[in-house]
């Protein structure tokens, strides 16, 4: 399968983004592919823009069947999020239990005045009524397919398909 | 070698003792420990992760200090809490520890933190519960308080990142310490290359050396160029036999004061596991005093608690 160019696509996103943060939206990164992203995206739209980072581990539904993740990383999130746009970026979006996790995570820290969802690619599969307001690319995958955002050591950004559960 | 407090799969269920952990599962602790610093600082500081779970806080030796900080990690983790003082309650109607633990699962309680005057009750409480149920050792006899061993650890890590690199320093009552026992692991697992201990020949256990540290019997030698002291509290009930003179002569000798502490290295930080004998085991002017870390280790405690609880709970065989 031919998968779209993650650079390119990041590029698209944060132009799509850009205007959305005229109001003074902060950027807020999943852990760990939508955190490079929302990196990203303020490097191309302002050093200005507010950034954070969200690790939902503490906040997973499926805490009681696997347990806690190996590597957590603290969550960050340097400013004050009450009354504030939140823009939520996150590389791929499918089930929708991430957003869920981190939608309460960031309530935890205060209520934002609006929460806009950015993905980089939609794979459909959603479990939970969620969707994304800003989409780079959709792409219908099989639950037997795995989609990863993965990023090299120079900062280069790209997308990988794990075949097989 | 079977560890009780391991899985199959080499996973934590238990927390009974640093002895024996590998230095992977303590990394794991200390490293999810930092997610929870954070968790305090916010608006709401609770996470769902335990949310609907029980945890029994039995405490058959009175310790409102450590059992007030069990009871905020639990709490903050959305935990349900019960706090029992065994001492004063059905023990003295003679039920044993193991009846009191059977009625407590029998109203289905998820994880023990068990504090006991006798070594080893928390091992025997391990050994009795089901695959299901978790225990915390919050301090046995003169065995081991593992959660306090990995807060000092945890805040020492904070302050100097550099563990291969470390001279720390362990001060007191060594011998009745289940405190310094779980340091010296703690130290000696994550790599800390010189721990000392320093105290009187009557405090010091006789094979000390066994646990990799060097002993000193003069404070002032012992605390040359030491870039961590690790003060332990002197219980008073040992003020009174035949193992020290008096709390005064005590204090001279082995009492951290300003000049003492110049000693050490200039950033050599102070810790104390609380609570402190001022005037006995630590001058206030120290214990106050800009290279005490004593308060940070009370906060840290929380998240040290809080990350053991999430790790032991997500582990069930």
């Amino acid at each position: 399968m031919q998968l779209p160019d993650a650079e390119q696509l990041a590029g698209t996103l944060a132009e799509q983004i850009r205007p959305l943060l005229d109001d003074g939206a902060a950027l807020v990164g999943i852990h760990s592919g939508g955190a490079w992203l929302a990196q990203r995206i303020r490097d191309l739209c302002g050093a200005d823009v507010a950034l954070g980072m969200l690790d939902i581990s503490l906040y997973r539904d499926d805490f009681s069947r696997i347990g806690l993740h190996p590597q957590i990383k603290p969550s960050h999130i340097p400013f004050d999020v009450e009354n504030r746009h939140i823009v939520l970026v996150d590389d791929v979006l499918y089930t929708g239990r991430t957003i869920r996790a981190a939608m309460n995570e960031l309530y935890d820290y205060g209520r934002p005045a609006r929460v806009t969802l950015a993905v980089l690619v939609d794979r459909g599969g959603r479990e939970l009524p969620i969707e994304a307001q800003v989409v780079g690319a959709c792409l219908p995958l099989t639950p037997q397919q795995n989609l990863q955002l993965l990023r090299d050591e120079g900062g280069k950004l790209s997308l990988k398909l794990y075949e097989g559960a | 070698m079977n560890n009780p407090q391991l899985t199959k799969n080499g996973e934590l269920k238990h927390l009974l003792s640093i002895e024996g952990l590998p230095r992977a599962i303590l990394n794991h602790i200390l490293d999810t420990a930092e997610s929870f610093v954070g968790v305090a600082e916010r608006e709401v500081k609770k996470v769902p992760l335990l949310r609907g779970k029980t945890v029994c806080n039995i405490f058959f030796e009175n310790s409102t200090r450590t059992r007030t900080t069990f009871e905020i990690a639990a709490k903050r983790l959305s935990a349900d809490v019960i706090n029992l003082n065994v001492n004063t309650s059905s023990q003295s109607k003679g039920e044993t520890i193991l009846d009191t633990v059977d009625n407590l699962i029998a109203m289905h309680a998820d994880m023990f933190v068990v504090r006991h005057s006798q070594s080893g009750a928390a091992h025997l409480i391990a050994r009795h519960v089901a695959p299901h149920i978790h225990v915390i050792n919050a301090g046995d006899g003169r065995h081991a308080h593992p959660t306090q061993g990995l807060l000092d650890v945890f805040t020492i890590r904070r302050y100097k990142p550099e563990m291969h690199n470390l001279r720390v320093a362990i001060v007191g009552d060594v011998l009745h310490s289940r405190v310094a026992r779980s340091e010296i692991h703690a130290l000696t697992t994550l790599g800390v290359p010189e721990v000392r201990v320093i105290g009187p020949q009557t405090l010091l256990p006789q094979d000390v050396e066994r646990l990799g540290v060097q002993v000193y019997h003069d404070m002032r030698a012992g605390l040359k160029d030491v870039d961590v002291v690790m003060m332990l509290r002197l219980q008073n009930e040992r003020m009174n036999g035949a193992l020290l003179p008096s709390a005064q002569e005590y204090f001279k000798c082995f009492g951290l004061t300003p000049e003492k502490l110049a000693l050490a290295r200039p950033d050599a930080i102070v810790m104390h596991p609380g609570p402190m004998n001022r005037g006995v085991e630590i001058d206030s002017a120290v214990a106050d005093g800009a290279q005490s870390v004593i308060l940070p280790q009370v906060t840290y405690g929380i998240a040290v608690r809080m990350a053991v609880m999430s790790i032991l709970a997500g582990n069930t065989e």
